[in-house]
């Protein structure tokens, strides 16, 4: 279990409770499908540069949030900020460029491009990407510097091997790296990881986990779905339980699996998972 | 005294000697290179303000005023009596002061018809009689794309070879009623097998062609594509075994306007609103009320879902096949009844139907039906203000418009449109 | 029936003025189709807009060269036009609204309303004398046997296939171009493109503007070998026909389109050969007529764009597990 980061030691476990340096500020957030709910936040804060993970039974509305805050899903109601600048209302890929990022549940590699191009694609102010750019500018320096950077992110990632061989041609496990590899390469701020973990085999589920602490490391926030308790205990600074669309829970790992409220919501959907 | 007997039996000799002097034309209503005869019209003859003759024009167009002797007439074209949308291409030719025919003289006199509006009609007439006229369109077009929206809503094909079970309904009809190599039946006889056959071949495409490509996994895009190929290869076929000729059934081609309310209509305008009212109600029914109704409803919305509950997809796709099939041959049969039986007349259409799924929402009967109405009356009404020859857009214009404010159509689902 | 003769008749189809203009006009739509996804139905429109433009600038006194350039204004505009509004919407949606597009502007060119300008039904004709009066190409015919063309012919073919060639090039500096590359990754996923910060919208808008374009240049170049503009000419069909192939000569490849309209209308052709030679050889009796045989084709053709759709997507030469025809 990690000792709590230096920047969250005094916090109280409460849900919605305010971070003494936010990255990401959600208020009155609420997304509904019809009657459903899906989504009723209050209030959220996460912490600049730590590793938050988001937990809650199936339904609970974390993948809803994720679509919210990234631009693709629009709420009824509420509005957030990444780094005090709002987001309410702007496009998804323009909240991308803003510095948030996200990956999704079902890798989304893109299958008949090569690695090295899914990275290259990915790769910030490329002049060459703009039809202008493409036809009159001499865009060739700058995709030797993203080749370059794209390179020495794979060799990090284990994937430098593979950069000429088509993205569908990869394993599930190798594609979740790729997908990770990829969205450093657009240098976000925040980075939010859809179930990362999810159907990977032990071996490649330490390797990433210690890419999401290297992330971290490097001043990047990392926000991620997850359902193994594990993965949790072993790298999150801080937890979050939704459940029915709202946060009911919230603090060091530890805190939060003892929680009644948080084990109440997950006893008959989930079996034996905290302890 | 001895000069009328004369003058009769010298009438009545040229009169059965054929060499009589007459007026004489044939009405063509002209838009483009189509020409399609108009039926209906009064022409009256007089001389010096006395009548000579009245008549009308039969269903090639053609009308004949026998004059009793050589001399100078008045011709005039009854412009209350033109059809909808049908006007002189100049209306200051519509009376012909000074026509002179001579002695055996069969003289032709043409006017000119083309697309436009006759201003001389009275208000109420008029747009009643255009409502009336938008309203049969609609129950053609309501008809013809439930079938279409049904079976989207099933299996989220759009298929742009629906128009051709409209096509194939009216031509089968043909067969049975006007094809004098068929067994000449009265359309409401002909009618019967035309439209079951049309429901059959719906099940033949559906297990021959679409379960099979829906087994292989076949996509979205391979799916519209393979119906274009159908469209075309359906219409061309017809178009070598029918030919280019428009033809009509042999019954209720040519009705004579009845009074209704005010408004000049003919009968089967009347019978297809009705009879189209009685289907309608009939299928819509059959949806809420029966269990296979319900369940081609849900699997319309949701069939995975459906699937689950022990519905059995496959068998609730083809009968949608078969339904939708067998109301667009219906629909067919109807459109022939009101024009003619020609070989792209349900591509013609299609354009229509697409307007009318998607003004009422794709994947919903009731949305068909709406839509059907609402383009019909639209598009027949929209002459009061716009040339006839952009009817077709209008139709198209809303399509456009409904894409983009409000695309799941008036009685669609938000969720659907992706 | 003479076989050398509808082998040398389909051999000078397959390289003829309407392979080159429907080359051309399937490498736009292959931009659009083949490597964006955009469902065009309406590509023809394209066509349309880009031959009238031409058509209607010369009738009213201007030059060929500005013709050219108010054909591919109006190529942009229609583009726009199109786009702005569909570009979010499903496949199936923007099929049915490009078709319904293409369509208003075929009613509208033969319009009365529009026909000071179009000439209506009647069209416009002989609107490509200066482009004949440059054609350095001595009178004559040129070529071996009956596979021959005459200098008018030889100058259009000229000038078209360079066009060609020259659209290939083109499009394939920009696919090679980081542009072409977010283009091909928006066709494999459109929401992975924008969690990385690609504009989607604005490049399948950019994507359907050059593609038309394209097909602008595509429609004026038969065009001015017909020298006549016809809007009945401009039916549904002819996109269908570019559709065709695109796919048979893979699509989403650089030559794909060339190589498709090639072998298109060398079977297009060989097959109206045999046909006509059956014909007269009596093997259809007395059911069919010359007329009949024609339109049969069109029917041959339809299935045949049934059965490629359905059994080689991927085109005569490309492999299957290579192409994953959107399913979305």
């Amino acid at each position: 279990m990690p000792a709590e980061p230096r920047s969250l030691r005094g916090v109280p476990a409460e849900p919605g409770v305010a971070k003494p340096d936010p990255v990401l500020v959600v208020d009155g957030v609420r997304r509904y499908f019809g009657g459903l709910r899906a989504v009723e936040i209050d209030h959220l804060e996460i912490q600049r540069g730590t590793i938050t993970s988001l937990i809650g039974p199936n339904g609970a509305g974390k993948t809803t949030l994720f679509n919210v805050l990234s631009g693709f899903d629009l709420p009824q109601q509420g509005h957030w900020h990444l780094n005090g600048g709002p987001l309410v209302g702007i496009s998804a890929f323009r909240v991308a460029r803003l510095g948030l990022v996200r990956t999704f549940q079902l890798t989304r590699s893109l299958a008949r491009l090569t690695v090295l191009e899914n990275m290259l694609v990915a790769a910030k102010a490329q002049i060459g990407e703009s039809l202008r750019g493409a036809l009159f500018r001499r865009w060739r320096p700058l995709e030797e510097a993203n080749t370059t950077r794209a390179l020495q992110t794979l060799e990090r990632f284990g994937l430098s091997h593979m950069t000429g061989d088509y993205a569908g041609s990869l394993s599930g496990g190798q594609r979740k790296l790729l997908e990770m590899a990829r969205a450093l390469m657009v240098e976000p701020a925040v980075v939010m990881l859809d179930e990362p973990t999810a159907g990977v085999n032990p071996a490649l589920k330490q390797s990433l986990l210690i890419h999401i602490k290297n992330l971290r490391d490097t001043g990047v926030t990392v926000v991620f779905i997850e359902h193994d308790m594990d993965v949790v205990r072993e790298i999150s600074d801080w937890v979050v339980c939704m459940s029915e669309g709202a946060v009911i829970a919230e603090g060091p790992s530890a805190e939060v699996a003892r929680n009644p409220a948080v084990i109440d919501a997950y006893l008959g959907t989930h079996h034996g998972v905290i302890s | 005294m001895l000069a009328a007997p004369l003058l009769v039996v010298l009438l009545a000799g040229t009169a059965l000697s054929g060499e009589g002097s007459s007026i004489t034309g044939t009405l063509e209503y002209i838009e483009g290179t189509t020409r399609t005869p108009v039926p209906g019209v009064t022409i009256i003859v007089t001389r010096d303000s006395a009548p000579v003759g009245t008549v009308v024009s039969d269903e090639t167009g053609h009308w004949e005023v026998p004059v009793p002797e050589p001399g100078v007439y008045q011709v005039e074209l009854d412009v209350d009596t033109l059809p909808e949308g049908v006007a002189l291409s100049d209306p200051d030719r519509g009376v012909l002061p000074a026509v002179e025919v001579r002695a055996g003289q069969q003289k032709v006199i043409r006017f000119a018809l083309g697309p436009g509006t006759t201003s001389s009609v009275a208000w109420w007439p008029r747009v009643s009689g255009l409502f009336l006229v938008g309203l049969k369109l609609g129950a053609i077009i309501a008809l013809s794309s439930i079938g279409l929206s049904l079976i989207f809503g099933v299996t989220r094909l759009v298929n742009f070879a629906h128009g051709e079970l409209v096509t194939l309904g009216a031509v089968l009809a043909f067969f049975f009623n006007a094809s004098p190599l068929g067994p000449g039946w009265h359309l409401l006889i002909a009618a019967v097998p035309a439209i079951v056959l049309c429901a059959g071949f719906g099940a033949v495409q559906e297990l021959a062609l679409w379960r099979r490509l829906r087994r292989n996994h076949a996509g979205l895009i391979s799916l519209i594509v393979v119906s274009i190929g159908l469209s075309i290869a359906l219409r061309y076929l017809i178009l070598v075994l029918f030919s280019g000729l428009p033809r009509p059934f042999t019954d209720y081609a040519v009705q004579t306007n009845i009074e209704f309310l005010g408004i000049s209509t003919v009968p089967k305008n009347l019978v297809i609103i009705g009879l189209t009212a009685v289907v309608l109600t009939v299928v819509g029914l059959f949806l809420q009320r029966t269990r296979l109704g319900t369940a081609m409803r849900a699997v319309a919305d949701d069939s995975d879902l459906a699937e689950s509950s022990g519905i059995d997809v496959r068998r609730v796709i083809l009968v949608t096949w078969i339904m939708g099939a067998g109301l667009a041959g219906l629909g067919g049969v109807m459109f022939g009844v009101s024009e003619q039986v020609q070989w792209d007349m349900g591509f013609k259409l299609l354009l229509l139907i697409f307007a009318a799924v998607i003004l009422g929402g794709l994947g919903t009967a009731f949305g068909a039906m709406l839509g059907g109405f609402v383009i019909g009356i639209s598009v027949e009404m929209s002459t009061l203000w716009v040339p006839v020859e952009f009817k077709t857009a209008i139709a198209l214009g809303i399509l456009i418009t409904m894409l983009l404010v409000r695309p799941q159509g008036l009685l669609g689902l938000k969720e659907r449109i992706g | 029936m003479d076989v050398v003769t509808i082998l040398v008749d389909a051999g000078r189809a397959a390289i003829g003025v309407p392979a080159a203009g429907y080359a051309l006009s399937a490498i736009g739509l292959n931009l659009q189709f083949g490597y964006t996804g955009l469902l065009n139905f309406g590509h023809v429109g394209f066509m349309l807009v880009g031959a009238y433009g031409l058509a209607i600038t010369v009738d009213r006194g201007g030059s060929m060269v500005l013709g050219l350039v108010v054909g591919i204004a109006l190529a942009v505009v229609l583009a726009l036009l199109m786009g702005i509004p569909t570009m979010r919407l499903r496949a199936d949606y923007l099929a049915i609204v490009t078709i319904a597009a293409g369509e208003i502007l075929r009613l509208l060119a033969r319009s009365t309303f529009a026909a000071p300008l179009t000439k209506g039904i009647f069209g416009i004709q002989r609107f490509a004398n200066d482009f004949f009066a440059i054609n350095p190409i001595p009178n004559g015919k040129y070529g071996v046997g009956t596979f021959r063309f005459d200098q008018r012919t030889l100058w259009v073919l000229l000038v078209g296939w360079s066009f060609v060639i020259g659209a290939v090039l083109f499009v394939r500096r920009l696919l090679r171009s980081p542009w072409g590359r977010v283009i091909r990754a928006i066709r494999e996923d459109e929401d992975a493109a924008r969690s990385l910060g690609k504009n989607v919208f604005g490049y399948k808008l950019q994507s359907l503007i050059i593609g038309g374009t394209i097909g602008a240049l595509a429609g004026m170049l038969l065009a001015i070998d017909q020298q006549n503009v016809n809007p009945d000419a401009f039916i549904p069909l002819l996109t269908f026909y570019a559709f065709t192939i695109v796919i048979i000569g893979g699509p989403g490849t650089l030559w794909g389109p060339v190589i498709g309209a090639v072998i298109f209308w060398f079977l297009f052709e060989l097959l109206g050969g045999i046909m006509a030679g059956a014909l007269a050889e009596g093997w259809f009796g007395d059911l069919l007529d010359a007329t009949d045989v024609a339109q049969l084709r069109f029917a041959l053709f339809g299935v045949g764009l049934m059965w490629l759709m359905a059994k080689r997507p991927q085109g005569l030469f490309g492999s299957r597990t290579e192409m994953l025809i959107d399913a979305r």
